[in-house]
């Protein structure tokens, strides 16, 4: 197994090079950072002072090069924007994006799988039909407009809920989280619940796809036989068998929450990471946007390992020191 | 600590705590964040408007800049041909509660002016100004050559206490970096309201300062600013009495928002002009084609009368009322009325398709030619549509004309210097100016004047316009302490340059929209700035 990890995070490294540099010349490529930051009636010799204080005078592999030299002493360089370390911008943003999309995928699981098992025992009745539909809104209905109607209905004509921004936040084992008390958790629940929407449409047509698979299993058919009861039968033998597409699935999936849930951010004023990315994008803040992919890289390489763990811990006929990834 | 006694402190404490937020909190939804907290890090609209009510200034304008006020500063005049004399009041507090003396504003001006790193720094307004300490409150500021925008420059650099302490270099800003204000540490100045927080992303919170000692009102005694980037978000929160006021309204819910029982509507005219760019330096130019799109050797554009036909055929009040929905104003020149320096012979072009065909045809143009206008599509309110309108209305009357629209931060590039050699990329472009200065020599300095990286002077110049007739004009007004003459000067200047040459055709003035709840109003400020001082119970 330790092979197998090695090999997985010299993978990753290679990955995190080739980004860096794929990124950086990408964003170098777009625009310039001078125009969009350097107020109207600055002259000719202020905007060539900024070029120089960014470093933007220098030919582009000299750029990429001081980048380098800096990223590897763990520098990942200074926001245009805002003047302070790229990295420190972005780890502070992230306590909020998690919190939105842990709560997201608790949604789609909780109310995923119960859903999709259910769809798929009873596949006839009427409740699963309404199930199924249901799922192929949430996988069609766009998040933005989604998470629109959501605030119209639930902040303005109800007033049950806030329709934006992020609550009181304690600090909780260091981190500051917000979910645990009322206020914090009225504010996550609507950009979380639009979030989780695809997600939760996603578990539960897996979870219906592969109930229905298992259902006709020689192991099912002889624990009835045996006399288990049916809960027995869902809680334990059903539900451990169709865990392991859910588990593959939804690790990839909580990466991407994590890293772009932009669009529901935008449109809740979350102050999380997705939001600072589409802005930075917008403003062109190079270093921001180059740290912000590299990060999110390693999260996916991450994941991708922890998901492979969890999988030989699911199923023991996976052993890791096998695949050759 | 026994329960009962646990629950006889909270209740104190909720009694405490409740009894000064009744009805004097306010939460403002913003839609642009400021870049930092530090004054002079970047000088930029959200910062000036936020960092405005922390800090202090020598000098301010009123919302409607028709007039500027003495805030750090009692009185100022010119006392000969290149000193400003300035009397600091007496018994003005920071917020550490130190005092305001020349010292603090020397020490600021220096900060400003020798900012490294930064987005664009405030030299701009302190280049070439020495300041000298007659005593405690009485401070002379001298330049080489006569100056009479002296009170309007110092409308823009903030004030900061002497003692602030840092974490930064020594030798770099004072040693004070924008960390240390962003954290508040250092983000001490005398203004009605103390900074409390920032979460950067989310809020700042501004706080009621006891010992504020100057004219600015003091309506909340805590002010909260939510950002909200997406248009229907923030339409929504206010909506949902999440907050108490948004800016930037979208026009498309204007309309909406008026019949609205819980709101109300604040809008003023900005000193924002939309206007064009056209071409006039090359001979032949890259966006100027024959009628079916082939290069041409000549540049059209070059001409003042086909620049003069192109504004006629330009329908403003059509921009107005079906693009702007009728939440602008059709403009003739640089600044909308009201404003100092401004021509009383310009109005706004008339719509005149049958002479502007005429005046085509007398420019030997009379077949037309075509042109692709390019525009930003994120910049200005509606920029977008404005361009589409502005194709559709040539296309129909001779000059077929593609539209080409793009994110602003790819779109300043190409139109300031995305062609060979630094030039401006694109022939015809709409963009917009807004007048910090508050009278038009600026945007005729960086938009009219002849491009010319030694003087500083047309920065901005997409077009090139250049006319050594106006360029003398504008460095005699620059020159003029008296108010009246210059008035005089600079309104001869932008009837030569925009009246006569067509150097720019201005399209409309921005009218910035609020909306409050019912009992609220907001005092527009025509330099857009959205505050919690100008936002005011109605009546």
């Amino acid at each position: 197994m330790s092979v197998f990890i090695i090999r997985r995070l010299l993978q990753a490294g290679l990955v995190v090079v080739v980004m860096s540099f794929i990124v950086f010349s990408g964003v170098f490529m777009v625009g310039d950072p001078i125009e969009i930051l350097v107020s109207d009636d600055a002259d000719q010799e202020e905007r060539d002072r900024m070029i120089k204080s960014m470093g933007l005078d220098k030919p582009f592999i000299v750029q990429y090069g001081l980048f380098v030299a800096k990223a590897v002493q763990g520098d990942l360089g200074e926001s245009f924007v805002f003047n302070e370390p790229a990295l420190l911008l972005i780890l502070d943003r992230m306590p909020a994006t998690m919190e939105l999309a842990v709560v997201a995928l608790l949604i789609a699981v909780v109310f995923g799988i119960p859903l999709g098992v259910w769809a798929g025992l009873k596949p006839d009745s009427l409740a699963s039909k309404s199930i199924m539909t249901g799922s192929i809104l949430g996988f069609s209905l766009p998040t933005f407009w989604v998470g629109i109607m959501m605030i119209l209905l639930f902040a303005v004509y109800l007033g049950w809920l806030p329709s934006t921004g992020r609550g009181d936040v304690q600090v909780i084992l260091g981190m500051p989280i917000s979910v645990f008390s009322w206020d914090g958790f009225s504010h996550v629940l609507m950009p979380a619940v639009n979030l989780a929407l695809f997600k939760l449409s996603l578990v539960i047509r897996l979870a219906r796809a592969g109930t229905r698979e298992v259902m006709h299993q020689d192991y099912i058919k002889f624990a009835r036989a045996k006399g288990l009861s049916d809960s027995r039968i869902i809680l334990i033998h059903v539900m451990k068998n169709i865990m392991i597409p859910v588990v593959t699935v939804l690790g990839l999936e909580f990466g991407g929450l994590v890293a772009f849930s932009v669009v529901t951010e935008t449109v809740f004023a979350w102050p999380g990471m997705g939001k600072l990315l589409i802005d930075s994008i917008g403003q062109l803040d190079r270093p921001v946007i180059v740290a912000y992919l590299m990060i999110i890289v390693f999260l996916f390489v991450f994941i991708n390992l922890f998901v492979d763990i969890l999988y030989s811990l699911l199923d023991p006929r996976v052993r890791l020191q096998d695949v050759k990834a | 600590m026994k329960p009962w006694r646990q629950l006889g402190l909270a209740a104190l404490a909720v009694v405490t705590l409740s009894a000064p937020v009744q009805a004097a909190d306010v939460v403002i939804g913003m839609r642009s964040e400021p870049s930092s907290i530090d004054p002079y890090f970047h000088n930029l609209g959200p910062n000036n408007g936020m960092l405005g009510q922390v800090f202090d200034r020598l000098t301010d304008w009123t919302p409607g800049m028709d007039k500027i006020f003495g805030r750090a500063a009692e009185s100022w005049k010119a006392i000969n041909d290149t000193t400003w004399e300035f009397k600091i009041k007496k018994g003005i507090k920071f917020h550490d509660g130190s005092d305001l003396t020349v010292d603090d504003v020397i020490y600021s001006y220096e900060r400003a002016d020798g900012y490294e790193g930064g987005n664009s720094s405030f030299r701009t307004y302190t280049k070439g100004k020495t300041l000298k300490k007659i005593d405690d409150y009485t401070l002379h500021i001298m330049t080489d050559s006569p100056y009479p925008l002296m009170p309007n420059d110092t409308t823009t650099v903030m004030i900061m206490s002497s003692e602030a302490k840092g974490t930064g270099a020594a030798d770099k800003n004072k040693g004070i970096s924008a960390k240390d204000f962003n954290d508040g540490t250092a983000a001490i100045g005398s203004g009605p309201y103390k900074f409390v927080e920032w979460k950067k992303g989310d809020r700042i919170v501004l706080e009621k300062f006891d010992g504020y000692q100057g004219s600015m009102a003091q309506p909340w005694d805590k002010i909260t600013f939510k950002f909200i980037k997406a248009e229907p978000a923030r339409v929504a929160a206010l909506l949902a009495g999440d907050v108490d006021m948004i800016d930037n309204v979208p026009t498309s819910d204007i309309e909406r928002l008026k019949n609205e029982p819980k709101v109300s509507l604040s809008s003023g005219v900005s000193n924002r002009v939309i206007y064009l760019h056209m071409d006039q330096f090359r001979d032949s130019s890259p966006f100027v084609t024959t009628k079916d799109g082939k290069p041409m050797d000549k540049n059209p554009l070059k001409d003042a009368r086909v620049r003069k036909a192109i504004s006629m055929m330009i329908n403003r009040e059509a921009i107005v009322e079906r693009v702007m929905e009728g939440v602008a104003i059709p403009a003739g020149q640089l600044l909308p009325e009201g404003f100092f320096g401004r021509s009383p012979n310009l109005s706004a072009e008339k719509y005149d398709p049958a002479g502007a065909k005429k005046l085509l045809a007398e420019a030997g143009w009379g077949d037309g030619f075509g042109l692709t206008i390019h525009g930003p599509n994120d910049r200005y309110i509606n920029d977008a549509k404005i361009a589409e309108a502005i194709g559709q209305m040539l296309s129909a009357q001779g000059i077929p004309t593609k539209v080409e629209t793009m994110p602003k931060n790819v779109y300043f590039k190409r139109a300031s210097k995305g062609a060979e050699g630094g030039l401006p990329e694109f022939s015809f472009v709409l963009v917009g100016w807004g007048s910090g200065t508050g009278e038009p020599s600026s945007p005729l300095k960086s938009l009219l004047a002849t491009h010319d990286k030694d003087k500083g002077k047309g920065a901005s110049n997409r077009g090139r316009h250049s006319d050594a007739k106006v360029d003398s004009l504008l460095d005699q007004a620059l020159a003029t302490v008296d108010d009246t003459k210059r008035a005089a000067l600079l309104a001869e200047t932008t009837d030569l340059a925009i009246g006569k040459n067509q150097g720019i055709i201005p399209l409309h003035y921005q009218v910035n929209t609020w909306a409050t709840r019912k009992g609220l109003k907001y005092n527009p400020r025509a330099d857009e700035r959205t505050t919690g001082i100008d936002l005011v119970p109605a009546n």
